[in-house]
């Protein structure tokens, strides 16, 4: 097979001043300078956290270093320097269809115990918008995380407290009715027995486990779950 | 005008060419002929519903019985493209309502149908026919029971993993009495339990029913009553495949299957008990396409199955499968043309199965008509693709799942480029190619010069700089789709390439470094692109024009820009490019 030497096709191609290399996966960042070549035998770069788990410590820390020199070197757009994702928070990868991955997690969960890594997407629609969403909520780790992605999500159409720390606030039973007087936007969540739950009212793995799709309500609407949540809150304790 | 055929012989002659390449290069006679071809065309086949307007399709051409449309690009399938971003198929069913009664069929890839739309379909054309959709969504089972009702001459509804919001199983039994020209059924998508007495008196009276494909809600006891009554069957998808284990059931499952002398697809086997497979022994060796991707069973049970198959053409089974099995499949299946292989644990962090790249290379040198391969394992060498290329180079379509990104070669630990190299440089045929691994510029350079006849190429996590991209754009003839995912190409190579765009279908590049500024160039270059771009963080031009875009979708039309785009997607156009900046 011809070998065509790296430096020679990009003379030719007068692509050696232009040379982009790989900065942060997720889009983040143009990168100028030159970081020299990959001589490494492995090539890698840029994903210390998904690192090869099979190679030696030495690699590794050479590696650390060569990344250290990189993030200096980053130009990267202000809202988009994020650290490269682990494994389970890649969207879309592996390449399985939802389709799929939603059958497998149901025999998964029928025949063993535990959620695993599988992914859980549930459609979020909110009152007034014109289409829907879907999440996984297996990217999330908390309500908080969960929050932040919806507000997001529809920022085009909220206003005012559907933001992380006025869902935050829906966790405090108290604050509850006060809040769902005054407030615009509630998000609420239909459970596995087919019921309409406010959101953070059963701990967070549990409420992956059970949600089956959300809705961000309008705040007048949901008045009336309110006292459910928490009669079904004050039963499971 | 001595030497012209009459209008009527060329119609004639026109309709043994069935192809659309052969049909359009007729329509480049002359004019003469594009009008005897246009008014002869039945078919239609639209590969991105945004390429072309209704109303255009309409003018062009006036009696058409069969149409098939795709709409979202093919990453939609991971979630990459947002809800809500377009495809929609109301504005081509209300447009085809006026102005062809006698549409026959309509075949639809990932488009968003309404229950609206399926009520207006059902309606519309009296002789309505086939219904197929597949990776569709946006409908409910009232839809589909407004296609049972109305649609007397149904053949085939195929429902090919769409997703469908199942309100119940109510639909299925308004198929009316009298309905008996029922050919195919795929529901295996839906949740819900149809009325299975219903199910059962629509077998029995629609005597050329082929195709069963059941959901998961059909028990395996009930499967013997419904092949009984379909012993003419060739294709069959099972329900859950599971029960307690009883000898009346298993025989009469037995039974049920030997009556069935023209079986030769089988699919479904959720949740299966091992127990219970034997019971297909018996149809076994006339099987050519089994689907075993959702049977949770282990290798030695998956052996058994295959050894009784010798005529196995297609097979889609999971990982379970492991090397052992595949090794097997290599020795009994010598007609296997295609192999897909999903993994059962695709988010774990260790491998849970024994399925590494060697049962790709066995499979490979034992079956000599592989021609198509789906394979997702977790390490791979140069040394086993450049042999999976010198053992197979008939292959047409070759995908290679690498679980992790940017694997490199397990043995070495050098990139995988010169074994993909090889795959573009021995398989000659080959006309799609999807990569993964820890892949360099290098394998690039391999594929655009060598990869003449590829048509669709899938890139994720690779490559070093624009170099890349200018590899295959500048390379690579017959390229129609390139889909790109976290690479680290950009502007460069797209400007530079910009007149291939033209030639493809369409381009997706996500998570990649082509900024704003380069978008607007290119819309404002080339006017019959359409340039999107899709960016849920606000306005692009809220942000610095360096600054790459999320997503970008470029795709040929002759419909301009759309006019149904939501708030999180921007056509770089002259007019845009002006009103922004």
């Amino acid at each position: 097979m011809a070998m065509i030497s790296e430096e020679h096709s990009k003379e030719k191609l007068g692509f050696e001043e232009t040379e982009l290399r790989l900065g942060l996966p997720g889009g983040g960042g143009i990168v100028n300078g030159d970081f020299g070549k990959n001589t490494n035998a492995n090539g890698k770069r840029g994903y210390p956290e998904t690192v090869n788990l099979k190679l030696n410590l030495s690699l590794k820390e050479t590696e650390k270093g060569e990344n250290l020199q990189k993030e200096k070197n980053l130009i990267s757009c202000s809202n988009n320097a994020v650290k490269p994702p682990t494994k389970a928070q890649v969207v879309g990868w592996p390449p399985v269809r939802s389709f799929r991955k939603n059958v497998m997690a149901v025999q998964k969960s029928n025949s063993e115990e535990g959620v695993g890594g599988t992914a859980t997407f549930v459609k979020v629609s909110m009152d007034g918008a014109p289409y829907l969403r879907k999440v996984d909520l297996n990217m999330y780790k908390s309500y908080q995380d969960l929050y932040g992605a919806l507000g997001k999500m529809f920022n085009s159409f909220t206003m005012g407290k559907c933001d992380s720390q006025g869902m935050m606030d829906f966790m405090n039973e108290s604050k509850l009715k006060d809040l769902l007087n005054g407030s615009d936007f509630v998000p609420t969540y239909e459970d596995k027995d087919g019921d309409w739950m406010l959101v953070g009212d059963v701990p967070w793995e549990m409420f992956v486990g059970s949600c089956k799709r959300l809705r961000i309500m309008k705040g007048t609407e949901a008045i009336g779950l309110a006292p459910r949540a928490m009669e079904k809150c004050k039963n499971r304790s | 005008m001595a030497y012209s055929f009459p209008e009527e012989v060329l119609e004639y002659v026109f309709a043994f060419l069935s192809s659309d390449k052969d049909r359009n290069a007729v329509s480049l006679v002359c004019k003469s002929w594009y009008e005897i071809e246009r008014w002869c065309r039945r078919r239609i086949f639209i590969g991105n519903c945004y390429a072309v307007s209704p109303q255009i399709v309409i003018r062009r051409f006036p009696e058409v019985s069969a149409v098939k449309i795709k709409g979202k690009p093919h990453f939609a399938d991971f979630n990459l493209v947002p809800e809500g971003w377009g495809a929609y198929l109301y504005p081509w069913i209300s447009a085809m309502a006026r102005s062809y009664p006698w549409l026959e069929e309509i075949k639809l890839k990932r488009m968003v149908v309404t229950d609206e739309s399926l009520e207006l379909i059902s309606k519309s054309f009296k002789n309505f026919k086939v219904l197929v959709l597949s990776s569709c969504e946006g409908f409910t089972t009232d839809g589909l029971a407004s296609i049972a009702a109305n649609c007397r001459n149904l053949r085939e509804l195929d429902l090919k993993e769409s997703e469908v919001e199942d309100l119940s199983g109510h639909w299925l039994s308004h198929f009316p009495d009298n309905f008996t020209s029922l050919v195919s059924l795929n529901m295996s998508c839906l949740g819900s339990e149809v009325s299975f007495s219903a199910l059962e008196r629509l077998v029995s009276r629609c005597p050329n029913l082929k195709t069963l494909r059941l959901n998961r809600a059909v028990p395996v006891e009930k499967l013997p009553s419904l092949l009984r009554r379909a012993p003419q069957l060739v294709e069959f998808g099972t329900g859950a495949y599971s029960a307690e284990i009883r000898t009346d059931i298993f025989s009469n499952l037995v039974e049920a299957f030997s009556g069935c002398k023209h079986l030769k697809s089988l699919s479904g086997f959720w949740d299966v008990v091992p127990a219970y497979l034997p019971a297909m022994y018996n149809v076994c060796s006339r099987i050519t396409s089994l689907n075993l991707s959702y049977a949770t069973v282990q290798s030695p049970d998956l052996v058994e199955l295959i050894s009784q198959c010798p005529n196995l053409k297609c097979l889609w089974v999971l990982d379970y499968i492991e090397d052992a099995g595949l090794k097997a499949l290599s020795s009994y299946c010598k007609d296997l043309q295609e192999l897909r292989v999903f993994p059962s644990d695709p988010y774990g962090a260790e491998p849970n199965v024994s399925l590494t790249e060697q049962g790709l290379v066995t499979v490979s040198a034992g079956c000599p008509k592989l021609q198509s391969v789906l394979y997702f394992c977790r390490q791979m060498s140069n040394a086993a693709l450049i042999a999976i290329a010198r053992n197979r180079p008939n292959l047409i379509r070759f995908r290679l799942c690498i679980i992790e990104p940017q694997a490199p070669d397990y043995l070495t630990l050098e990139p995988l480029d010169t074994g993909f190299g090889a795959i573009v440089e021995h398989c000659k045929q080959l006309r799609r190619l999807s990569l993964s691994g820890l892949l360099t510029d290098r394998v690039f350079e391999y594929i655009g010069t060598h990869a003449e006849k590829l048509e669709m190429l899938s890139i994720a996590f690779a490559g070093d700089s624009d170099l890349g991209l200018h590899y295959v754009l500048s390379g690579c003839e017959s390229l129609r789709k390139l889909e790109i995912r976290d690479c680290p190409f950009g502007d460069k190579a797209l400007l530079a390439n910009a007149a291939k765009l033209e030639t493809m279908r369409s381009l997706w590049m996500s998570s990649c470094s082509v900024s704003y500024g380069a978008c607007k160039l290119l819309g404002q270059k080339m006017p019959r692109l359409n340039v999107e771009v899709i960016d849920e963080r606000g306005p692009p031009d809220s942000r610095p024009e360096t600054c790459p875009v999320e997503k970008l979708y470029v795709y040929r039309t002759v419909a301009g820009p759309r006019v149904d785009k939501p708030d999180f997607v921007w056509t770089m156009d002259e007019d845009a490019a002006l009103r922004l900046s």
